[in-house]
């Protein structure tokens, strides 16, 4: 396990952990991105890889509300639980996420499935993944801490629900939201610094 | 809409209420859960809620049947059929009985967030229409007081400015324009309210009774006075007295109310005892009280003691604009009295309404529709059911000069005769040969 910071903030930290196979960069972005964006501490867990659990063979995706549960019934220390996934991820009522996390809730996960410019039959593009990968992940962490959607279509907290959405708006809170984030994270005894800047 | 609206999720399927609710709290939105129909109608009839997402398929309560309760018990609630592909037919059905639209499950997350955010826009525009609505009915209508014509809105202004002092106001229109009620809207929105407001009708009490009915009488003032009585100025203390018709008191009680105007006080018959009043005074005439002051009929003191502040309410024909306004109004008050279903102007009653010059104002409006609407019985008011339609026909057919009547009458007493002229002489009760010369005179020829 790769941690910034010493042991006694773990619990004032992200984990990160891969569901799956999954490219270290990722991790490493989302990682970044949470540090940065944030400033907040994280840690970055080992692969936990059986999704066979979450399978729907009708549907032929893995029902994120499955995963999300189980997440939430593993032990726990530290602040919130990201998990990434390569797999395509529903809900029972929609077509498809890309991620999800409860309003409030311990973990959060998120799929890279439908962020990958292939999916729209696009040219790769490493660069454009990692920011909607950066987004999205910020975007279910704001969720898990409590944070609901911004009418703000710039702010990463904006709902996406198609990928026009999360390329549209930008990979940081709006003033708001960050108030927000910051107000919950203090309430789990977390300061991080007032603003962060726009980069 | 200022706050988020509650959204009820009515679904049979554990995990398909869980995911929803979680997707729409991520939205904000305050969400309600109900596994099964009644379950739904129990919430939603205990709690305001707007949207309902309602599932198709159900055990027990299908969805249609649901959503039919519903609509009762809240039919402003917007509701969302949610339905698999089987069951598309069945959704349709649903909008005809009043769904807003319908989702096909799973949904795509980009069209439930659009139509809920349609739903979210409509109901806004609902609400604003209300207040709109609402804002407009403030503006045409002041207390009693209906009226968007220009005349109209002057007087709802200088209503709201005398009504809070204590001047007093003569009152002035002809017959039925509704002078009471404007002396009721000043009262009502004065810091006198909570006290009484006195009417006297002047004009239908002979002298000596006004002048008992005014100040009240001491026990054995005249014969017949067997018990003090309190006069309508006592009544009226520390409220408004609103003396109606008052271009037509005598002279002498002219002399007695000035006084009272004067001095603050009166006596009552029969009394040397003098009684302070603090009363506001209200008075109207549908009489030109200049030109009975000229006429040596109005003291010119009290008019002026009377006219501090002027109201004139325009005669209907005046204020052609307002018609329409009055007849739906007049038309609710009277399907209320009536205890019927509100019904309709038709566009041709309501031309006719608009066209005739109502000598008896208002008064006579409401007469009017009464009538129609006890007479006519129908689903809306016909021109036939308007009193005056042949009055109105009439008046718009004949002329008013004496030879353009004529020659139309005997035009129309030679047609009647088939040209004729010994029979149209006969029925014209005149000679053949002065007949003759009205032809030529009025140059009436065969149509």
């Amino acid at each position: 396990m790769k941690s910034k910071g010493g042991s006694s903030t773990l619990s004032k930290s992200i984990t990160i952990c891969s569901l799956g196979p999954l490219d270290r960069m990722i991790i490493e972005h989302v990682a970044g991105a949470i540090s940065n964006r944030c400033g907040l501490r994280y840690k970055i867990s080992s692969r936990m890889d059986s999704l066979k659990y979450a399978f729907d063979e009708k549907r032929g995706q893995y029902n994120s509300k499955l995963i999300l549960k189980r997440l939430t019934e593993l032990p726990l220390n530290s602040l919130k639980f990201l998990a990434i996934t390569e797999v395509d991820l529903f809900v029972p009522i929609l077509k498809y996420v890309f991620g999800l996390a409860q309003v409030g809730g311990q973990c959060a996960i998120i799929s890279t499935y439908r962020l990958r410019p292939q999916f729209y039959d696009h040219e790769p593009n490493q660069d454009l993944l990692m920011d909607r990968i950066g987004k999205t992940a910020l975007h279910e962490l704001g969720h898990s801490l409590g944070l609901t959607h911004c009418r703000d279509r710039h702010c990463v907290m904006h709902s996406s629900t198609s990928i026009g959405d999360t390329d549209f708006k930008r990979s940081d809170f709006c003033p708001t939201c960050f108030e927000l984030f910051r107000w919950q994270l203090e309430n789990c005894g977390i300061r991080i610094k007032p603003r962060m800047p726009q980069s | 809409m200022s706050k988020m609206p509650r959204i009820l999720v009515v679904d049979d399927e554990e995990a398909m209420r869980e995911s929803l609710n979680d997707w729409l709290k991520e939205d904000g939105y305050e969400v309600g859960l109900a596994a099964g129909g009644q379950e739904a109608i129990d919430m939603v009839r205990d709690e305001p809620w707007e949207i309902i997402l309602l599932d198709l398929k159900m055990p027990g309560m299908n969805g249609l049947e649901t959503l039919k309760h519903l609509k009762e018990v809240r039919p402003d609630a917007e509701i969302l059929m949610m339905t698999a592909y089987a069951t598309v037919d069945t959704a349709v059905q649903a909008m005809k009985e009043g769904a807003f639209d319908y989702l096909v499950k799973p949904f795509d997350p980009d069209e439930v967030e659009i139509l809920i955010k349609k739903i979210v826009k409509h109901k806004e525009l609902i609400l604003e229409n209300i207040l709109l609505r609402k804002k407009l009915e403030e503006r045409e209508q002041f207390d009693e007081i209906i009226g968007k014509s220009d005349a109209m809105q002057q007087i709802f202004e200088l209503i709201k400015r005398v009504a809070p002092t204590d001047s007093t106001v003569l009152i002035t229109g002809e017959s039925g324009t509704g002078k009471e009620l404007i002396a009721q809207a000043i009262h009502g929105n004065s810091d006198r309210c909570y006290m009484p407001l006195i009417a006297v009708s002047c004009g239908a009490l002979p002298e000596s009774l006004l002048e008992s009915e005014l100040f009240g009488y001491e026990r054995g003032a005249f014969t017949g006075a067997e018990h003090t009585k309190r006069g309508r100025f006592e009544m009226a203390h520390g409220g408004t007295l609103f003396l109606d018709e008052i271009g037509d008191i005598s002279l002498k009680t002219q002399v007695d109310l000035l006084r009272v105007l004067q001095q603050k006080e009166f006596s009552r018959l029969g009394s040397e005892e003098s009684i302070e009043v603090d009363v506001r005074i209200l008075a109207a005439t549908n009489r030109d009280l200049e030109k009975a002051i000229i006429e040596n009929r109005f003291r010119k003191d009290l008019f002026y003691r009377l006219n501090v502040i002027s109201i004139h309410v325009p005669p209907l024909r005046e204020r052609k604009e307002d018609i329409s306004l009055l007849a739906k109004a007049s038309v609710r008050k009277c399907c209320l009295e009536l205890n019927k279903d509100e019904v309709n102007i038709a566009p041709s009653a309501m031309k006719l309404l608009v066209d005739y010059d109502w000598p008896g104002n208002v008064r006579e409006l409401e007469n009017v529709i009464e009538r129609a609407l006890v007479i006519g019985g129908g689903k809306e008011i016909a021109a036939a059911d308007l009193p005056f339609t042949g009055r109105a026909s009439m008046r718009e057919q004949f002329p008013k000069s004496l030879k353009s009547m004529e020659k139309i009458h005997i035009k129309r007493v030679i047609e009647e005769a088939g040209w004729n002229i010994s029979r149209a002489a006969r029925e014209l009760d005149i000679d053949r040969q002065t007949l003759y010369n009205k032809i030529e005179k009025y140059e009436i020829k065969r149509g």
